[in-house]
């Protein structure tokens, strides 16, 4: 093939390379417009009202509106900030977000025809790659509160490095059980796990083996991307608008779009260590992939349209007293079904 | 299994009235779970209802007969003005927003009925909070608020509302309801 030759030289790997992670670049700018768009119809459709109708069809140019009138604001930094940070901590926030699709596998078609890889990396640990870049958005919102020298933006950072904290642990312990069964952290050895029974043998979602990592991955996922119910480090009501309360135009844009692009990649992870990521039925891949997206950022939105906001107190409780705990249980019961199994 | 994994879904309910009261609601688990589900189920079931929105620009509800919009002068059917420039609408008016300067009628200039008309009569839009004190304090009935409620303006200058333009003809619908007011 003309393109695997390319590939294999070393120029032109470079040069694929580049391609793709434009590329990426592009589609994944592009869902957070759409999911933007999405989250604000559907919840306008919660609370009996039609969303944005008004630029474009349905209201599809929305967010093109949006970006153009934000991006044309006056860059303004308040007096008496840290230049440098305040510049600084939103650029990370954004790095961040998109630097985990470098890992994260859309999907694999390799039915006929010649196989393609719909992915940047394959890296073999893919699933802490992806931990580690995303852990790094607390030092954006932490910096970014700092930056601003306003008591509010303190605040606000500070709740959120210790929000963040909190549930970063619950998070990473729902994933092991995944991990001791399927023997990996490679993200497509999770979607491609294959499972042997009686008749069957073939790839299932995860999610039938690991329901309760499940459960305290969603809540989790919520809290560490600053979601509804969890959204205490911009809560308006008390903090004015928390660390992101000086920013504005483009800087303002950056936090905005690492928040919706932390969302589409803790959707497509459930997605991808859950719900078996491109493998559905006669679906093609990357649809099935897509599809499972979408409806994973539907029960964001949904959750966001439907619960209040928690206490601080609760929060924290729910995190420390109620998941981590059961996260550890899920662990050591998964380990000892597992070598009882084996 | 099932029963394990549902403590997460419910944060703590701790408020002292609950935990002292002597039958809470929220005690099991199972039924925080409950009402979390619920919530749910009730926004999911809203977002299918139809959209009771009005399209506003599009689609504009009807106003109240009362309703008290932009000003009017009217006319008699003969085609001479109301007005007889008593300025009682400027006396009236608790902002001060019109302004009457009246002048006498002459045989060979006869613009109203009375002794004497309005020669200019400005109403200042900016300044107005359509009370309708003008057109109860008018006797000849020469004023009256009329239903357009959509006055926005690109200057200043364009708010201060001339006799000219005030002396429009009203909403046919509008002057329907003042001639049956006037037959009774």
């Amino acid at each position: 093939m003309l393109v695997s030759q390319i590939y294999n030289d070393p120029i032109g790997h470079w040069v694929v390379v580049v391609v793709a992670m434009a590329l990426l670049l592009f589609v994944v700018l592009t869902a957070t417009a759409y999911t933007v768009w999405f989250e604000r119809v559907a919840l306008g459709r919660i609370q009996r009202r039609p969303g944005p109708n008004r630029v474009g069809p349905w209201g599809l140019m929305q967010l093109a509106a949006d970006g153009v009138k934000l991006a044309f604001k006056e860059s303004f930094v308040p007096a008496s900030t840290d230049k440098v940070l305040y510049v600084v901590a939103p650029a990370i926030a954004v790095a961040a977000a998109f630097l985990a699709w470098v890992v994260i596998p859309i999907g694999l078609w390799d039915y006929y025809g010649p196989k393609i890889t719909y992915w940047i990396a394959d890296v073999n640990v893919g699933i802490l790659i992806v931990f580690a870049v995303s852990a790094l958005n607390v030092y954006a919102i932490v910096i970014g509160g700092y930056a601003s020298n306003n008591k509010y933006s303190l605040l606000g950072g500070l709740r959120s490095a210790a929000q963040l904290i909190s549930y970063e642990m619950a998070l990473g312990l729902s994933l092991v059980p995944t991990f001791m069964i399927v023997g990996s952290l490679r993200l497509r050895d999770m979607v491609e796990y294959t499972f042997h029974l009686g008749p069957y043998n073939g790839p299932i979602p995860l999610i039938i083996l690991t329901p309760i990592g499940f459960v305290i991955y969603v809540i989790a996922a919520v809290a560490e991307t600053n979601r509804a119910p969890f959204d205490l480090p911009e809560a308006e009501q008390e903090l004015i608008g928390g660390f992101l309360t000086e920013y504005s135009g483009l800087k303002f844009v950056m936090y905005y779009l690492a928040e919706y692009v932390n969302i589409i990649t803790v959707s497509a992870l459930a997605a991808i260590l859950f719900f078996g990521g491109w493998y559905l039925w006669i679906v093609p891949p990357v649809l099935a992939f897509l599809l499972k997206v979408i409806l994973f950022l539907f029960f964001y939105i949904w959750v966001r349209g439907t619960f209040p906001r928690l206490r601080y107190d609760m929060l924290m409780r729910l995190g420390w007293k109620v998941l981590l705990p059961l996260a550890m249980l899920n662990v050591v019961g998964t380990a000892v079904i597992l070598v009882a199994l084996s | 299994m099932a029963d394990e994994e549902k403590p997460e879904m419910s944060p703590p309910q701790p408020s002292p009235a609950r935990e002292q009261g002597a039958k809470p609601q929220g005690q099991s688990v199972a039924s925080d779970v409950g009402a979390l589900l619920t919530g749910l189920k009730t926004t999911l079931s809203e977002a299918f209802k139809p959209v009771v929105t009005t399209m506003y620009p599009e689609d504009k509800k009807p106003r109240s007969e009362r309703y008290r919009g932009r000003h009017y002068l009217r006319r008699y059917d003969n085609g001479l003005e109301r007005c007889i420039g008593c300025e009682l609408c400027a006396a009236a008016c608790p902002v001060g927003c019109i302004l009457v300067i009246a002048a006498e009628n002459t045989e060979e200039n006869r613009v109203s009925p009375g002794e004497r008309y309005a020669k200019t009569y400005e109403i200042n839009m900016l300044r107005c909070i359509f009370c309708g004190y003008c057109e109860e304090a008018c006797p000849v009935q020469a004023i009256v608020l009329g239903p357009e409620y959509e006055l926005s303006d690109t200057s200043r200058e364009k708010f201060i509302y001339t006799k000219e333009r005030l002396l429009e003809p009203l909403p046919p619908d509008v002057q329907a309801r003042l001639d049956s007011k006037e037959r009774k």
